[in-house]
């Protein structure tokens, strides 16, 4: 017991954890709290799109103009990253969310299941967030 | 009687944090059926202009969903974040700081998305 307590690694730090492998699932689970984290950030502009989205038809139009000719200082393009960093976020955190509840519901806890969750969490997140973004940055 | 403070207190246990860990899949299925419901009336037919988006509010019952939505949000949100600050935010005084920030945070957002909900 005295020679474990002597030779502990103490605290662990950023650079010890980075030294792990992070498999898919782990990858999922940090993703959820950065994504929880980004939405926490950008919570006023997403009620500020709710507010002059729906107020009148006045703030509809200040509302659309803000993608097009920018906010105040703000122009355009970061507009759109911030829309974009939402729809990222909240694709990422509501798909991660379902399957937690998922496998809270039907115990699913396999290794495997957890890894093919996980993939399916990570690239239907992406493939919708380029899908949305191509649109908001008008590719097509 | 169970120790519930200082530094001998029991930090495991029954229950213990399953009321937060209930409530924030309670408010999650809350949000996503929100979610569903205006994703699904955003993919019916039709050019969406300001007219049907702000129409998707005006019934009843979109308002009481919304308003149960909004304060989901902020509770959900408050355990996120209290977990992240208990996990990454070790110095007391730093996290209780940073808690308080985050209440507050909350709080007013709450408080700005029912105002705007309350005058459509």
């Amino acid at each position: 017991m005295a020679q474990t307590a002597k030779t502990r690694p103490g605290t662990m730090r950023l650079f010890d954890a980075l030294q792990y492998r992070l498999p898919l699932a782990g990858l999922v689970s940090l993703l959820h709290r950065v994504s929880g984290a980004v939405l926490f950030v950008l919570l006023p502009f997403a009620i500020w799109m709710f507010d002059t989205s729906v107020t009148s038809e006045i703030s509809f139009g200040s509302f659309a103009s803000a993608f097009v000719a920018g906010l105040g200082f703000v122009p355009p393009w970061a507009v759109k990253l911030a829309a974009l960093a939402l729809i990222w976020a909240y694709l990422q955190h509501f798909i991660a969310g379902l399957r937690h509840l998922w496998m809270d519901a039907t115990h699913s806890v396999s290794n495997d299941f957890g890894r093919q969750s996980a993939l399916f969490t990570l690239s239907s997140s992406a493939l919708l967030t380029a899908l949305l973004g191509a649109k908001l940055f008008g590719l097509y | 009687m169970t120790n519930n403070h200082g530094s001998k207190r029991l930090v495991v246990g029954a229950h213990y944090g399953l009321r937060d860990w209930l409530s924030q899949r309670v408010t999650a299925l809350l949000m996503a059926l929100f979610t569903l419901v205006v994703l699904l009336q955003l993919l019916l037919p039709g050019e969406l202009g300001y007219d049907r988006w702000a129409g998707i509010f005006a019934p009843q019952w979109m308002k009481v969903l919304t308003f149960v939505v909004i304060l989901s949000l902020g509770y959900h949100a408050w355990v996120g974040v209290r977990d992240i600050l208990m996990d990454y935010i070790k110095p007391v005084g730093a996290r209780l700081l940073l808690q308080v920030l985050a209440i507050a945070w909350l709080a007013g957002c709450t408080g700005w998305a029912v105002q705007v909900l309350w005058r459509l």
